[in-house]
């Protein structure tokens, strides 16, 4: 084993396996992965090559049919769904495709959200949601509704909501993907300073080279393996 | 939570406010039929209640025929009673306080330009207390008008108002049929009787006035027995049946032609009657209230579907499935628990209307009014747990992925 910190999360000869008999589908075929604390990974690859289905196990909403996974040290593959949501709501962070927030809700509600699962007292809340909405740069737009901002500010109050909470990892399911190109460089920007200045670990499912390449690492699935793990120059500018 | 979910839920109602409403309907009928129903049958009752203490105390009434209301012919062919019987009553029967003998015939009751249709009732001095029915006015028959069947009368407050509305009436003579009577004194008002009558529509005349110068015969039609303060009616009734058996001469087992009716029994069968239908319309009513049940249930799982990718969201922000359950359940209450307020408010009004209407008193019960709102509460609960669960029990990712 090799030396070092705990990683946060550590694959070891992770399957996944849909259904069973004539009509099953192994979507993942043995996967071993670590990402460590601070590490910015970009995951690729062709549809059905099982990137989502992995990055579905690393964000604890699906289990592993065989391997192991361990978060911070601790196995989670065999956790009850509560314990799951648990974890979700104290140690992680989503971003998603198509944003994911609540309709007539306002912004700062919407990224009050997780702090409401947490138990979290109103006053403290709002100051924490305030502040978050802030680091995003949408300080001012705290009361719009997602129908009353463009795309890029509604992924950047989803990017409020995933990090109001101090996440250890952050996981970004194509986070670009409903952007335009200009608008897609803000949103790595912003992703990029999160996991510089504030030391979150990011996750995040892409299929496009120009956004992969704002990370430090590239996982590349291919057939439900891991077809290559390579350290990436990020770039600063498109 | 509790707060969070119940705001939650406010605003989820507020932002459908039409399909809300609708939803709630079916609550809002239920919990207002049952109100209603339950409002009006106790106005009722308590109306039957009342007039079992118009009616006078202890009272019994010895009808010729048999049968309640009983079949005119039967009426008709039994042979009426004498003042011998009324003598033997009150002599031979212990427990017995006062009798009076009773004839009523219909006349028009003329005064001046006025006229009116009314009963009159030949009795004697006996039946005021008979009827525990207290003068307004003036005074009752002397034992000198009573022997010589003086033409005077006492007006029941109907009467007195449609002939004489705010004049005196004592000492005016009016007429009654061909006979003419001077008006000696009023009667207070008893208000209508637990059969819808109004008791207050006569005109009393002595017995022997009412035989002599009206119907033409020594005949008495039925006799009203007031029994004495802690004597049990049932025993003064049965008997007065086997007096009047031996008196009529009826043999033993053979049907009599004539029966005593106890009135306050009557009253408390009525109010039992009341009481049942009360208890039925309520329970239709109730099964409304289900039907709103299922209303709710239909609406909270359209709501469930519509809302896959938000559940799907909270799940992945890290809400438990309990969580998910409880806001949908507390959605279902809520929306349930309006409906009962709304249906309570329609109920009661429309209960007011129609005691208003049906003139019985208006009987707030607390109770029910409680109970339908716990009751749609719980209907809240029941239907609204299996959306609720199905929420719940979303996957995450199938839920994020729904369009």
């Amino acid at each position: 084993m090799p030396s070092g910190p705990t990683p946060v999360i550590d694959l070891s000869q992770v399957t996944k396996i849909y259904g069973h008999g004539e009509g099953e589908v192994r979507a993942l075929r043995g996967i071993d992965l670590r990402i460590n604390a601070g590490e910015f990974v970009a995951v690729m690859g062709p549809s059905g090559s099982g990137k989502s289905t992995c990055m579905n196990i690393l964000g604890c909403l699906d289990t592993p049919s065989g391997g192991s996974y361990k978060f911070l040290g601790v196995p989670v593959g065999n956790m009850s769904p509560d314990q799951r949501a648990l974890l979700r709501r104290n140690h992680l962070g989503f971003v998603f495709q198509g944003f994911n927030l609540l309709s007539r809700t306002t912004a700062l509600e919407n990224v009050e959200l997780p702090l409401v699962y947490r138990h979290v007292p109103k006053e403290q809340r709002r100051a924490l949601a305030r502040k978050a909405l802030q680091e995003v740069g949408l300080a001012g737009r705290e009361s719009h509704v997602p129908s009353q901002l463009s795309g890029g500010q509604q992924q950047r109050v989803a990017i409020a909501r995933a990090i109001v909470t101090q996440p250890q990892v952050l996981f970004a399911d194509e986070p670009t993907g409903n952007l335009d190109t200009a608008t897609s460089i803000e949103i790595m920007k912003l992703l990029t300073s999160l996991n510089e200045q504030r030391g979150i670990t990011i996750a995040m499912v892409t299929h496009e080279p120009d956004i992969a390449a704002w990370t430090r690492r590239i996982v590349r699935f291919r057939d439900g393996h891991i077809e290559s793990d390579q350290v990436n120059e990020p770039v600063r500018e498109l | 939570m509790f707060g969070n979910a119940i705001i939650l839920a406010l605003r989820e109602i507020r932002r459908n406010v039409l399909r809300s409403t609708l939803t709630i309907l079916g609550i809002v009928i239920g919990v207002g039929a049952v109100i209603t129903m339950v409002t009006i049958g106790e106005g009722a009752t308590a109306q039957v209640q009342a007039d079992i203490q118009k009616l006078g105390s202890n009272l019994l009434q010895v009808f010729r025929g048999q049968g309640f209301g009983g079949g005119g012919g039967a009426r008709q062919s039994a042979p009426p009673f004498s003042m011998d019987d009324v003598e033997a009553i009150k002599n031979e029967i212990s427990g017995v306080r006062t009798v009076a003998p009773t004839i009523g015939t219909g006349a028009q009751a003329i005064y001046g330009n006025s006229n009116w249709s009314t009963q009159v009732q030949g009795t004697d001095d006996q039946y005021i207390s008979v009827r525990d029915w207290p003068l307004a006015s003036g005074r009752n028959f002397s034992e000198s008008e009573l022997r010589a069947g003086a033409a005077v009368c006492i007006l029941g407050a109907t009467v007195q108002r449609e002939l004489f509305g705010g004049e005196d009436p004592l000492g005016a003579n009016i007429r009654l049929g061909k006979l003419s009577c001077q008006v000696i004194g009023t009667l207070s008002s008893k208000g209508q009787s637990g059969f819808g009558q109004d008791q207050d529509d006569l005109v009393v005349v002595p017995l022997r006035t009412m035989q002599r110068r009206m119907v033409g015969n020594a005949d008495v039609n039925s006799i009203m027995v007031s029994a004495r303060d802690g004597v049990s009616t049932e025993k003064v009734q049965a008997d007065i049946e086997s007096l009047m058996r031996e008196r009529r001469k009826i043999r033993p087992g053979a049907d009599p032609d004539f029966n005593v009716r106890d009135l306050k029994e009557i009253s408390s069968a009525m109010t039992q009657t009341t009481r049942v239908l009360t208890s039925l319309l309520a329970a239709v009513a109730a099964v409304s209230l289900l039907v709103g049940g299922v209303g709710i249930m239909n609406i909270m799982l359209v709501s469930v579907t519509e809302r896959t990718r938000e559940i799907g969201t909270r799940l992945a922000v890290g809400a438990m499935a309990r969580d998910v359950l409880l806001q949908f359940l507390i959605e279902a209450v809520t929306l349930a628990a309006f409906g009962g307020i709304i249906g309570i408010a329609l109920g009661l009004t429309a209960g007011a209307l129609a005691t208003h209407a049906f003139n019985v008193p208006f009987v707030l019960n607390p109770g029910i009014v409680m109970l339908s709102f716990a009751f749609s509460a719980a209907v809240g609960i029941i239907f609204g747990y299996f959306p609720a669960r199905r929420a719940a029990q979303l996957d995450p990712i199938e839920a994020l992925r729904h369009e």
